[in-house]
This record gives C-alpha cells, structure tokens and sequence, in this order.
C-alpha cells in the first residue's frame, strides 16, 4: 500500500471462523446432515421450528466441540450451557438461534501459525463455542424469497480468535491451519465446497499521522467461504479504511463505531450492508428448553486422550527427529493420511531426505494431477520407501526416479523392477564407465587440453566432459563416478 | 423511585421484537411493564451474594442423545401447513438484506 511521507498503517483483524461438524445427525434433532438433497427433505418439527417441540443436545457434537477446544488449548469450562439470540430471518424459523453465550465449551485458548520457514506466530483464541447453523434463503426471484430449512440445526462450532492477526497472509495461513487442525481431529471435514468453513473477520486499522494516532472503525465482513476470498477482504478493507481516514480524518471508530460489510466475490470488493446490533440487543437469554452439561474429571481426561498428534507438532518432530525443512514438513504434513504414509515409508527403512524430496517435488505433482492426496495414490508404503532408498545409493539417478515414480503409479511392479525393465538401472561400476570416460577424452582433445591447463576454463570443460562421457553411456552413467574418473584419467590441472 | 421503565427503552423493545405498537399502546405498555418491573423489585431485597445463578428451573443436567438418524417427516408435509410454498420451498416475502448470517 502507498501512504503519504510521515503516515503508517497498521492492520489489526480478528477472526470469526464457524466450522460445519462432522455428526450424522443435526444439533437439536435426529434429522441428516446432508448436502444437496431436495429442499425442505431433511426437516421435522423441531428443526422447523414448530411450538411444543423439545431439542435435545446431539452427544458427538458436544464431544467434537470439546476436542477442538482442547487441541486449541482452551480452558474447557465445567459447565457448559445453551442459550437463546435473537434472529429475524426466516431460514431459521424458531426467530431464535441457539447458542452459547457466558458458558461456552472452551475459553483462552491460541493457534500456531506456520510461517513456512521454521518460524511461527501464535494469535490467541478468545472462544470457542457450539451453535446452530441457519437454513437458506434464496433470492433468485426478484418479488419472492425461497427458504430451503435441511440446513438448519446443522451443528457449528465458532471459533473467535482475539485481534493478533496482522495481515491477509497470516488470516488465510490461521485459516488454512485450523482446516488440517480440525481435519486431523477428524471433527469436520472442512470442505470449502460445501461451505463447511466460513469465516467473518473484524478488520480495523491504527493510522499514525503527525505524532498523533488514530483508529478506523471495526468492519466485520460477513460469510466469506474460501481462503482467497477471505484474504482478499482483508487485503481490501486495510486499504479501504486507510485511504477513507486519510481522506476524511472524522473516519474513527469513535466517530463511526462498528460497520457491517458484505463481501462482491466478483468485484472483488466489500460492500456496506445493515448496522451490526449491538451485542445486547441480541437479547441472549438461557433456553429453558435444553439444560446444562456438566463434564466430569474423567470423561474429560478420556477425550484428551483420544486427540492424534497435530499438524505443527508433527512438523516439528519430523523437523527435530529427520532432518526435515520445516517448509517441507509443511507438505508433508499437510493431511494426516499423507503424513502416515511418509511415516510408514521411513519405518520401512530408507532415506528420510530422499523421500521428503520425493514427498515434494514428485508425489505431489502426481497427487495434484490426479486430484487427490499423496495418500490417495494408492501407493504402499513400502513402494515409496524402496524408490527413495535406489535413489539414494546411486542405483537409479533423480530423473530416472521420476519417470519410475509415474510408471509406479500406474503398474504395481516394484520401483527396482520397474528401473530394470525402463533401462533405467544407472552404472555406477567403475569398470564399466572407465571406457565411456576414455572415450570422451580421446574425442575431445582440446576440451582435455583446457581442463589440464587449468585457469578459468578448467571447471567448464569438465564439465563439458562430463556431459560427454554421460552421453556415451547413454545417460546411465552415475554422475558422480563420471566426475572422479575423470578426474583421474586427467590428472591434476596447472597452477 | 425513577420509573422502573421509560418510553424509550419500550420503543426500543418493541423495534427489537419487530412489532408496531400505537401511541396509546405504548402509554399503556409503559405503564403496565413499570408495574410488573416494580413488583420484580422486591425481589432485590434478597440477600443472593453467596447463591449460584440459575440457568435452568428444572434439577436435571447432561440429557444428550445418540447421534444416530432418525427419520425427517418429508418435503411435503414439511410445506403443508405452511401459507405459501413452491417446488418444496417455503415462499416467503422478499428478504431485505442477506440473512443466514447465523
Ligand atoms: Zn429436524
């Protein structure tokens, strides 16, 4: 952003970011979750809404909400209770949402977020707290409103970060974060398609401007449903606010208090929409109709039990524990299965390196053009295990493991089997490339000449070479015995 | 004693709950919900220092069910008893604003 000599801009942005859980059953009644079937077809009195209808609390919803609090690091309050907030839309038509007010499942908690080079960057979690999602309206006709109810009472869990968040980058990275955190967990699927994550940052900004500072009202922007777009709000607010106080120093949160925007995913902009109600008039009232949980010392230790390791603890374990990049342990993390499979490789002995290499420069491109995890390939572990290792004590070359790897996926021979049937299978006797090394000498006088000489000309002719001699061999040849041959047969160069 | 109630704070109320309420309504909901305040007054006088708030009337706790399906009653009755329905929709006025912000 460019800013006037003098001026800065700081952003600050909190999140709101509702998970879709992973339950058969809605929150408050047995109906399916399930997307995409005929309108109004999974609804019955209590998630229509209908008077005298009882909800009573779906248990697994309860306990995946607990899980993620805990894997957050939230304090699980005791005692847990529902309660009652105002709403005024028709796609839940109780007029009523429940959810969670004084009493939620977890409070204070933090993420960690990967910054991809070792480094991370905790932002504090406020709360953690289970609702019901509302149904749909559709809008499609310009006189009438259409109200599709399956998706309401589908359980959410909101999660509400505290105001660490310093820019686009770090919202989309926390986002993208909580996904294999909750995926992990096996809690959600997390699926963008489906809307199962959507988030509603609270964005503002601390301008600095002749000594003085200011603060620009608090935007929240509302249901955004993917990474870009969410990334894109933030990145376009910070802007926004900050041309609108320089242009009009009144621009304060004093002045101006709270706003609500929408996001225009084509336009790429934020839009004004209604005044945000202030929290009180939300009327939260305990709902008489559901009675508090109280957790006991035991049932808590057995679902803490239950948590997997997570995705920055196991990058870094595989970090500490193999020598692994952060940045790529990121890849290799990236979903569960796949960092079972790369796990499940190393056990089965091989070259830990080799393999995270393999992990990211081909399995992944291999998984991309498939559209599927590395986990999905259906690749065995042991298979994956084996390429690395004859990639690593010479018996095939780095191309040739690649071209091994896409025959791997598609025929279940083994990668050593498949080297030898490809022709693949690289030379690395020392008597069988001594004539390929002579050769290229012999041909290439002037070349052998140079080197001998030494000087600025001496590294490029060998190399030059070395191409030679690997092309005679018909690129068999291990590389690095080319180079020592070579070496030998021409002796130190000069000087 | 003020009034347990002002005329505005009843405006207010009746805006947050979407009702219309007439002049002579709100002259007498001010007056009526100032009693029933006044009467809940008494309440105060209790000494409730050392007493738990109270979230729920009834002496039970932890009901919760299996997450199991059970079966949905249908798009068609789900509609029936509605005033306007399409195609297995509710049909409802136009909605201003976006809604499902739940
Ligand atoms: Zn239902």
């Amino acid at each position: 952003m460019t800013l006037p000599p003098g001026v800065k801009a700081t952003l600050v942005v909190g999140l709101e970011i509702h998970v879709q859980l992973r339950t058969a059953t809605k929150l408050f009644c047995g109906c399916e979750v399930r997307f995409g079937a005929p309108p109004n077809s999974l609804t019955c009195p209590v998630c229509l809404g209908h008077p005298g209808t009882l909800p009573v609390m779906n248990r697994e919803a309860l306990r995946c909400a607990v899980k993620t609090a805990m894997a957050l690091g939230c304090r699980v309050l005791p005692r847990t209770k529902w309660d009652r907030k105002s709403y005024w839309y028709p796609d839940l038509p109780k007029n009523y949402q429940i959810s969670q007010y004084d009493l939620p499942v977890g409070l204070e908690g933090a993420i960690e977020i990967p910054r991809g080079d070792g480094t991370a960057k905790t932002v504090r979690i406020r709360r953690v707290h289970l609702e019901e999602d509302a149904g749909k309206n559709l809008h499609d006709d310009p006189e009438v409103t259409l109200v599709d109810l399956n998706r309401t009472g589908t359980p959410l869990l909101e999660i509400v970060t505290e105001p660490d968040i310093a820019s686009a980058e770090e919202a989309g990275a926390l986002a993208r974060e909580l996904q294999r955190i909750v995926r992990y967990m096996g809690v959600a699927d997390a699926d963008m398609q489906k809307g199962h994550m959507r988030f509603e940052p609270n964005i503002n900004c601390i301008i600095e401007k002749d000594g003085a500072e200011a603060r620009t009202p608090i935007v929240e922007v509302k249901n955004l449903n993917s990474f870009k777009a969410l990334e894109a709000a933030v990145a376009f607010e910070f802007e926004r606010q900050a041309a609108a106080y320089l242009a009009d120093p009144a621009y304060t949160i004093e002045r101006c208090g709270k706003e609500n925007r929408g996001w225009d995913d084509a336009a790429l902009r934020t839009l004004v929409q209604r005044h945000k109600e202030e929290a009180h008039e939300y009327r939260y009232f305990p709902d008489p109709d559901l009675v508090p949980y109280e957790w006991t010392a035991e049932e808590l230790g057995e679902l803490a039990r239950e948590a997997p390791e997570l995705p920055q603890a196991r990058r870094r374990r595989l970090a500490r524990e193999l020598g692994i990049g952060e940045g790529d342990a990121l890849l290799i993390v990236e979903d569960r299965a796949t960092g079972d499979l790369f796990e499940a490789a190393v056990a089965a002995g091989t070259c830990p390196k080799t393999l995270a290499k393999h992990f990211i420069n081909i399995w992944t491109r291999l998984a991309n053009d498939a559209g599927v995890a590395i986990a999905g390939l259906g690749l065995g572990a042991g298979a994956l295990a084996e390429l690395a290792r004859i990639q690593a004590d010479g018996t095939v070359s780095a191309t040739a493991a690649q071209q091994i790897a896409e025959a791997m996926a598609k025929s279940p021979e083994p990668p050593r089997a498949l080297a030898a049937r490809m022709g693949l299978l690289q030379l690395s006797d020392r008597a069988a490339i001594l004539p390929f090394v002579k050769d290229a000498i012999a041909a290439n006088a002037k070349a052998a000449a140079d080197y001998r000489a030494g000087g600025k000309k001496s590294a490029k002719s060998l190399g030059f070479l070395q191409g030679q001699a690997m092309r005679l061999s018909g690129g068999r040849a291990n590389p690095a015995v080319i180079a020592a041959l070579l070496k030998e047969e021409l002796g130190p160069p000069a000087g | 004693m003020a009034e347990p109630i002002s005329r505005a704070e009843v405006e207010a109320t009746a805006r947050l709950a979407r009702i219309l309420l007439s002049e002579e309504e709100i002259a007498g909901f001010t007056s009526q919900l100032g009693s029933i305040l006044a009467y809940m007054e008494t309440l105060n006088e209790l000494d409730t220092t050392d007493v738990e708030p109270l979230a729920h009337v009834l002496p039970l706790k932890n009901v919760l069910r299996p997450d199991e399906v059970r079966p949905s009653i249908g798009a068609d009755l789900a509609v029936r008893e509605a005033p306007d329905a399409t195609n297995g929709f509710f049909r409802v006025p136009k909605v201003l604003g976006e809604g499902g912000g739940a």
